[in-house]
């Protein structure tokens, strides 16, 4: 059952072949014997989960059944659940019991869908290794001395270990989809303002977006129906009519067109992840596609775009932690600034305080103009690249990251280097794309992911292109060793 | 050296909304720390803004009344400090591109008309409060008012004296009341203005440092503030001094102002636009919407007084002064049915007088516009004269009835049948001779004299009116 | 634009985070390192480029001003750090 489709799981639970408790006991004692060494998990209420469960297994008895219904997720330790501890990975937040809902949260909940525990990620999602948390590194289910990737390092390790039916993510640079690629499963960053950032801890509010990750594109269509939509307590979200993602999946292929970006394809990308990505995307050709060479010129300078934007808005946002109506508050103080000095500095660990300081000094009297502004400015000209490559093709596909996954400490202290992690990645953000990866094969036996990018609102095409695919190979189905 | 100061003015204006600006708690006053403070106002993590609607009509509102340009798209942006009453750590503000753009407000200053230029207005949410003395070295914090919906009014320096920018200060306060979008309780805190002074040697153009008062929340305080802080500053230069720009608060125990000691640091406020807020788009047809719900303004309603009441510029200024007396008297008037003068005299006559001796407004006015309207009445129609019904209206404040009660109760029905005031007449003339002998001898004097006998006569009934005519032709 | 150590502690205080004098030098270092990367970003030519701030051509939406949250307070005030009488306590603020 572990191995099991979001569908086949819905099925099994319909025909009460197994209850929801069952089910949910099974991922549990998995959670057990597994999270201990992979870290996957900060938080987690087995009383609380399995109480959700029984609900779940009422409703199931009563026929009020939704697709998801019964089946235990793990939610990213991003996203605020009333009255479970909410750290997003960070010492700032280690005691916080949230006293809300995220929308996400509440969509889940009143689909009926079970919270298995809230998982590990880089603090504030800051980070593309999960070695930022402050509850600890997590480890990559494919070779455990190497990082799960990140910021949605958690959810990342608790899919690919089968520590989870699937789980929630958060993308504002790479989030999901780098995951994705290093540990070996499908992830979706819808685009921007289709998922409400309600009650989801803020990084960057212009970039942030929640997305599902899981083994394949057709949990992650069922998943996109649950997030998905229209709430009025998010300014940013866009009013648009309810779609079902899954209504495309099955389409053919004949005529579609996929644009190869040759700065993709360019220096920086590791011979062997090129290697399975244009095997992949040869095997689209056998699948009646034609690909089309585009050009994104302005990909380079998404890099130093998103390193301006990113933490100004960061270091906006955590300024709400001043350890005055929750937090972390220090022990000793002299008054109050530097009670405000040494609470963050306590709480806040090495990365984010680094991104606060950028941020603060992109933003600072003037500067303005030469960085934040700028940075806006050149984000238009990136959102007119894919703009204009999106006049010859109809999806575009690349890697999701230059390489397979590094060494736990590799790039630990040197973040530029840790930056141009998400090269292929960021600039979907700052366009406000929907990105997605999906697995496409192995280099050195680690996972290597394909990127689809879409056009706005295209994620139930790219369900469609990533699921055909899916029905022809089973990339997405391999597991690691050692997590039977 | 002549000096001349030079007063900008910054006023808060809490608007009249149900809930904040950002989020759907009460922003009632008065209710116990911190139970109005949601999980927005306290800025949970993952919480974000969604504007109010009504803050937006107000802003138009106010937008309409000072001629301002309203524009069709303002942004919301952060202005980041730390403070424990600002939860966020930052105020969502307006800051390049405001709602309400270049207007103005005339004002009366003393016999001058002064016309101060509106910079912009600007939407953004209120902080919490500080409370001291909760402990020991501690200070409380009240999270109840963050998030309340603010105008900010900017207007250029304008202002040349403490008592134009009183006049500026009070006009401003009535305009905001009278379009409803502000309660104008200044002791809530709802009108809270912050005043810019600097000072320059007369004659020249190149503006002094200014230095900032803030929170001041009477018009006296203002007055006395401005002119303690001018004073200051040039006593300052006069002996060798610069003044440093600063932040500086009014203590009205002493009368006099002083700098702040925090927020003492260059500020860098950060600014940049709230990426969680999308542009704020305003149309003509918004702009209509809200214009057809609008109250005649002020200026209007005078212009319409002199034309369709036949006011004087003076009484029509005097009425249209404030919302609830231009209303109360328009009652009166609807009432009355008659002379729209005789009704301005007594509005801005006994009424204001009692009420100000009385300390109330207008809206609490013991005597009702109806009540008012029936005593003008018996005026008119000779029940009473005019001096009575100053006893009459003593009455009717004291509570003791409406006029017909107070005037049949009080026997005060003014004698008009000429058959009665004729005889009364003649028993004066008879009884007078020797004051009828010097009338007729050229002495004007003497038929005021015979007047007041009649009036005596008739125990200060008698229509006086009537008593002059009987006794001039009886004297013919 | 080269940044200093003063630099660091300007905005360390702007952004109430202390440092040390030896994470001073670190960050220095660090910071260095990245605005080196989004220095590139000087070489283009923006001029009359509107700024970017969300994809779609969107625009503010009105909230009806209606109450829709009652008094949480003891609830939210479990997490707080310290309260008396339904205050938030912190050291002494200066005006």
């Amino acid at each position: 059952m572990i191995n099991a489709s979001l569908k086949e799981m819905a099925a099994a639970l319909a025909a009460k072949k197994i209850s929801s408790v069952e089910l949910t006991q099974l991922f549990l004692a998995r959670i057990k014997s597994l999270n201990p060494d992979m870290n996957a998990y900060i938080t987690l209420d087995e009383a609380r989960t399995l109480a959700q469960a029984k609900l779940a297994d009422a409703r199931i008895a009563n026929g009020d059944i939704t697709p998801v219904t019964g089946i235990p997720f793990a939610q990213k330790d991003i996203f605020c659940a009333k009255d479970w501890r909410t750290t997003c990975g960070s010492r700032m937040l280690e005691n916080f019991i949230a006293p809300y809902d995220a929308h996400v949260i509440s969509q889940f909940d009143h689909a009926g869908a079970v919270n298995l525990g809230k998982t590990n990620m880089d603090e504030f999602a800051m980070g593309s290794s999960n070695e930022t948390s402050y509850f600890g590194k997590v480890k990559n289910p494919w070779d455990r001395e190497r990082v799960p990737g990140g910021s949605s390092g958690g959810s990342a390790a608790a899919i690919a270990a089968r520590l989870c039916a699937a789980a929630t993510g958060t993308d504002t640079g790479g989030s999901i989809r780098q995951p994705a690629s290093l540990c070996g499963f499908t992830g979706l960053k819808p685009t921007y303002g289709v998922v409400s950032r309600y009650g989801m801890i803020a990084f960057a509010s212009s970039l942030d977006q929640a997305g599902p990750m899981a083994k394949s594109a057709e949990d992650c269509a069922l998943m996109m129906n649950v997030m998905a939509g229209f709430d009025e307590r998010d300014s940013t979200s866009l009013q648009r009519d309810k779609e079902d993602y899954t209504r495309d999946l099955n389409k053919p292929l004949a005529g579609l067109k996929i644009g190869l970006p040759k700065e993709y394809f360019a220096e920086g990308l590791s011979a062997e992840v090129a290697k399975v990505v244009q095997d992949a995307i040869a095997h689209y050709r056998k699948l009646g596609a034609e690909t089309v060479d585009i050009s994104l010129p302005n990909t380079r300078l998404s890099i130093p775009v998103y390193y301006v934007i990113a933490p100004a808005e960061a270091s906006s946002n955590l300024s709400r932690y001043d350890g005055v109506r929750y937090g972390h508050r220090a022990a000793e103080y002299t008054d109050l600034l530097d009670m405000y000095c040494k609470s963050r500095a306590e709480g806040f660990g090495a990365e984010v305080k680094r991104r606060i300081l950028i941020g603060t000094y992109v933003l600072s009297a003037g500067y303005y103009d030469a960085y934040y502004l700028k940075a806006q400015q050149i984000r238009r000209l990136i959102a007119q690249d894919f703009e204009e490559a999106f006049k010859h093709c109809d999806i575009i596909m690349g890697p999701s990251a230059p390489g397979t996954a590094f060494k736990i400490g590799e790039k630990a202290d040197d973040p530029v280097a840790m930056y141009l992690q998400d090269i292929y990645t960021i600039a979907v953000n700052l366009a406000g794309l929907p990105g997605m990866s999906i697995p496409a094969g192995f280099a050195n036996k680690l996972p290597v992911g394909l990127q689809i990018i879409g056009n706005y609102f295209d994620e139930a095409r790219m369900l469609n292109v990533a699921h055909a695919y899916q029905q022809q190979t089973d990339w997405h189905k391999q597991m690691p060793e050692g997590i039977a | 050296m002549q000096w001349e100061v030079v007063i900008g003015l910054e006023t808060h204006t809490q608007l009249k909304t149900n809930t904040k600006i950002f989020s759907g708690a009460s922003i009632k006053y008065g209710a116990e720390p911190n139970t109005q403070a949601d999980e927005v106002s306290i800025a949970l993590p993952g919480v974000l803004p969604v504007l109010n609607a009504e803050a937006v009509r107000c802003a138009i509102k106010f937008g309409l009344a000072v001629n301002a340009e309203i524009a069709p798209r303002s942004i919301f942006a952060r202005k980041n400090y730390f403070y424990p009453d600002l939860p966020k750590g930052y105020q969502i503000s307006q800051y390049e591109l405001p709602v309400v753009g270049k207007g103005s407000l005339t004002v009366q200053v003393g016999d001058q008309e002064k016309t101060v230029r509106i910079t912009r207005a600007h939407l953004e949410e209120d902080a919490g409060k500080s409370v001291h003395g909760a402990q020991e070295g501690m200070s409380g914090i009240d999270l109840n008012r963050a998030g309340t919906p603010l105008l900010e009014i900017v207007t250029e320096p304008d202002m040349r004296s403490a008592a134009e920018a009183v006049a500026y200060a009070k006009k401003l306060h009535e305009l905001v009341q009278w379009i409803d979008i502000c309660d104008g309780n200044m002791q809530e805190g709802s009108f809270r203005c912050d005043v810019n002074v600097s000072v320059r040697p007369k004659g020249t153009e190149k503006l002094g440092t200014r230095r900032e008062i803030k929170n001041l929340n009477s018009f006296k305080f203002m007055q006395q503030a401005i002119e303690y802080e001018t004073q200051w500053q040039i006593d300052t230069l006069e002996d060798g001094g610069t003044i440093q720009q600063a932040t500086v608060l009014f203590n009205p125990e002493t009368g006099e102002t002083r700098a702040m000691r925090s927020k003492e640091e260059a500020n860098d406020y950060l600014y940049f636009p709230d990426p969680d807020l999308l542009p704020l788009a305003i149309s003509q047809a918004d702009i209509n919407a809200v214009k057809a719900t609008m109250p005649e303004l002020p200026e209007a309603m005078k212009s319409r007084f002199e034309q369709q009441y036949g006011l004087p510029a003076y009484d029509a200024a005097a009425i249209t002064a404030s919302k609830p007396m231009a209303d109360y008297f328009v009652s009166t008037i609807q009432a009355f049915g008659g002379e729209a003068k005789q009704a301005s005299n007594w509005v801005m006559g006994s009424l204001s007088a009692k009420l100000n001796e009385a300390g109330l407004e207008v809206i609490n006015s013991p005597v009702s516009a109806q009540a008012l309207a029936g005593l003008l009445k018996r005026i008119a129609d000779n029940t009473i004269s005019g001096k009575m019904a100053k006893d009459v209206f003593e009455a009717m404040w004291a509570g003791e009835g409406d006029a017909d009660d107070i005037i049949a109760k009080k026997g005060l029905k003014q004698v008009s049948d000429s058959g009665a005031i004729e005889a009364i007449v003649d028993q004066v003339l008879a009884a007078n001779a020797v004051m009828v002998a010097e009338y007729k001898a050229g002495k004007e004097k003497a038929f005021n004299g015979l007047v007041g006998q009649c009036m005596k006569a008739s125990q200060g009934k008698a229509n006086p009116a009537q008593v002059n005519e009987i006794l001039k032709k009886k004297l013919a | 634009m080269s940044l200093t150590i003063n630099d660091v502690k300007r905005i360390a205080h702007l952004a109430r985070i202390e440092v040390s004098e030896t994470e001073a030098e670190a960050t220095l270092v660090k910071l260095t390192g990245i605005l080196g990367l989004i220095e590139e970003m000087q070489a283009i030519d923006t001029r009359g480029i509107a700024p970017m701030s969300h994809s779609q051509d969107v625009v503010q939406r009105l909230r009806a001003d209606v109450v829709t949250s009652g008094n949480q307070r003891e609830y939210f005030q479990k997490i707080a750090p310290a309260v008396e009488d339904g205050l938030y306590l912190v050291p002494k603020v200066i005006e």
